[in-house]
């Protein structure tokens, strides 16, 4: 007899993968990290580092991105999509912790580079900006909470802090998303001519930003369906031009860097390097631009969220380039990541999704706001209720 | 500082190192032919000669550089070495070693991260690492580093017909303690991607910006954020100064609906 809750098939997805990732997350504890992947000698990093943590930090940037949107620039119309952003990232950030537990040998050490220093090190800049930052998302989620259950002179407390904070959130994110890029910097042979450059950490800092803002678009999308509510359309209209402007500008100092160091002249095509560059470029950025820049793509809500899709995924092929890809191209060695890393990804992910969900559930994320009832997006009737729960 | 230098024109490939290294770090014995967990110094063959592959103990290590817990140390004498104890087991020092050196037990569930710490130990006993003791050819020279590098210039520039005119780790990511010259052959097995510099300049050349770039960037998010705010207050009170005249011209207007107007504004 199949447990009721189990049939709604969200559930039952879930408990899959969670029974697979559990499974992984024996294999890694107990046995270590050979029997758990294809981590080598010639690989020491793979998609833990590559997405969990690179991908993860990244995706999270819509919260420090937005939030001086709102509270630094003070542009009202982002508003609404303030909270659920800091909430992602704050999520985003606690998974990003727990995959560098699965990832560092010595994950019961994590807390090794608070009183071990090593200012040489981005690892250590990592490392900082990583506790710094989660502690300042507490700090901005925990207003939720504090709204929540109604207690008003902590919620007082926290909305006047709420500038320091997000002076000190945009200071860290701007720190930290650089930093995965100086990660890189120090291996000038190994990295590929197409993705090293002194440039990384302007490059990853710039790239964050934008799919930052894609991953607001797309999740207020699928709040709106999954709670009912109405997508604040000025503010996504806002965000996906941003975008827009955000990835061009990547765009011109990616090719100007590129055509400095000469790696543009070597392009070849028999190379795996340069397809996946082509790939990266094409789906992340330049159909993203055309999309977001053009207004009838904008004013139809399938194709916005589309469109904020394809940034992603391009942003997670640059990032994944960047990680393995490079490297692979230039030591000759393949790395594939094994059944249970990609498991223990999954399951992260899936966490965080279900955290969301709860989140918006029953705290006051998803702030009401005037619908809108003379407007309607493209093909579609003008009534709220046509994009409700599809 | 100490350093060592392997003459690869005198090497017959005894293995009298490999075995000396085993045997001094305890570890077991095992056929491979690679640097590994369990190899921390091999021979490899190349045409009729043999190369010694290890740790070069760069003068300037990019491993110590990104260590975040400072497990990897550069001693003033020469060698790099290894703390287990603070190590967090990250192996960002196995993707940063220019000459990918370091090795990892991925077998266990303890790993520790595997090089060669050019029998520390033994220097601070005052006796030469356990390859150059056990070397019976005088291939593997240790000593004072300046004093090797010119023993091997000299060698390089006596014999031309025997050596290549490179000594490795001369200059190569900075400078390495450990110095190899050899017949061109062997000396050709080198990887020609590693560059001249020091690699850690690389990344301090970022990292040494970030108190200037936090300054910069924190005053003009408060400037920013002072002058919209400003802005804000005076629109503001410019309306509220109209609203107040509008409101005399409504109530002398009577008669009139204001009130969708009001909504709309
Ligand atoms: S060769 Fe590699 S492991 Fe050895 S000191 Fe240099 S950077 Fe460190
Ligand atoms: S694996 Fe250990 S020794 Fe290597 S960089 Fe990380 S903490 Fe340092």
């Amino acid at each position: 007899m199949i447990p009721k809750v189990l049939r709604n098939p969200w559930v039952a997805l879930t408990a899959i993968i969670f029974a697979a990732g559990g499974y992984s997350t024996y294999l890694r504890f107990a046995k270590g990290l050979g029997a758990s992947t294809n981590l080598s000698d010639q690989f020491p990093w793979g998609i833990w580092i590559g997405f969990d943590v690179l991908c993860g930090v990244g995706l999270a940037a819509g919260g420090f991105t937005i939030c001086a949107l709102v509270h630094i620039l003070r542009l009202k119309k982002y508003a609404p999509l303030a909270r659920p952003a800091v909430l992602t990232a704050f999520i985003g950030y606690v998974l990003v912790v727990g995959g560098l537990l699965f990832d560092l040998g010595h994950p019961w050490r994590i807390w090794h580079p608070l009183v071990m220093w090593n200012p040489h090190s981005v690892m250590f800049e990592v490392a900082w900006c990583v506790m710094a930052y989660t502690t300042v998302l507490a700090a901005e989620v925990s207003v939720l909470f504090f709204e929540k259950f109604r207690m008003r002179r902590m919620t007082k407390i926290m909305h006047a802090a709420t500038l320091p904070l997000s002076i000190l959130a945009v200071l860290l994110s701007m720190l930290h998303q650089s930093s995965l890029g100086s990660l890189f910097l120090i291996v000038p042979g190994r990295l590929h001519e197409l993705w090293y450059t002194p440039l990384l950490p302007l490059l990853f800092f710039t790239s964050a930003m934008g799919a930052g803002l894609a991953v607001a678009i797309v999740e207020s999308n699928l709040s709106a369906r999954g709670f009912g509510h109405d997508l604040p359309r000025p503010a996504l209209l806002g965000a996906a031009r941003l975008a827009a402007g955000i990835l061009s500008l990547y765009l011109v100092i990616r090719f100007a860097d590129l055509l400095r160091t000469g790696a543009l002249l070597h392009l070849r095509f028999d190379e795996r390097a340069t397809w996946f560059f082509l790939l990266e470029i094409t789906v992340g950025f330049v159909i993203p631009i055309i999309y977001f820049a053009s207004p009838a793509v904008l004013h139809n809500r399938r194709t916005l969220y589309r469109a904020a899709q394809l940034c992603l995924l391009g942003f997670i092929i640059n990032r994944l380039n960047v990680s393995v890809t490079g490297f692979e191209v230039v030591s000759g060695h393949t790395y594939v990541p094994a059944w249970t890393e990609v498991a223990v990804t999954i399951t992260i992910i899936t966490a965080g999704v279900w955290a969301v969900y709860f989140a918006e559930r029953y705290l006051p994320v998803l702030e009401a706001h005037p619908a809108e009832p003379e407007w309607r997006w493209k093909g579609e009737p003008a009534t709220k209720l046509a994009w409700r729960g599809a | 500082m100490y350093g060592m230098l392997f003459d690869a024109s005198l090497c017959v490939g005894c293995e009298s190192c490999v075995e000396a290294c085993r045997e001094k770090n305890g570890l077991p014995e095992t056929d491979g032919t690679q640097l590994s967990a369990d190899r921390f110094s091999i021979l490899q063959e190349e045409g009729d000669y043999y190369l010694r592959r290890q740790c070069l103990h760069c003068l300037e290590p990019s491993c110590v550089s990104v260590c975040p817990v400072a497990a990897l140390q550069k001693k003033p004498e020469g060698p790099v070495t290894y703390d287990f104890d603070r190590c967090i087991g990250c192996r960002y020092c196995m993707v940063a070693c220019p000459f990918g050196v370091p090795r990892y037990e991925w077998s266990s569930a303890m790993p520790r991260v595997r090089k060669c710490q050019m029998c520390y130990d033994r220097l601070c006993d005052g006796q030469q690492p356990a390859c150059a003791e056990a070397c019976p050819t005088g291939a593997t020279l240790f000593g004072d580093r300046d004093e090797l590098l010119a023993e091997a210039r000299k060698r390089v520039a006596n014999d031309p017909d025997t050596y290549a005119n490179h000594i490795f780790g001369e200059k190569e990511a900075g400078g390495t303690s450990f110095l190899v010259i050899g017949p061109p052959e062997v000396m050709a097995a080198f990887d020609p991607r590693v560059p001249d510099e020091a690699l850690p300049e690389k990344t301090w050349a970022v990292l040494s910006q970030i108190p200037t770039a936090v300054g910069i960037a924190g005053t003009a998010l408060m400037g920013v954020h002072w002058i919209i705010r400003r802005r804000m207050t005076l629109a503001k009170q410019r309306l509220a100064h109209e609203d107040a005249e509008a409101t005399v011209n409504t109530v002398s207007l009577a008669g009139r609906e204001p009130a969708t107007e009001e909504v709309e504004r």
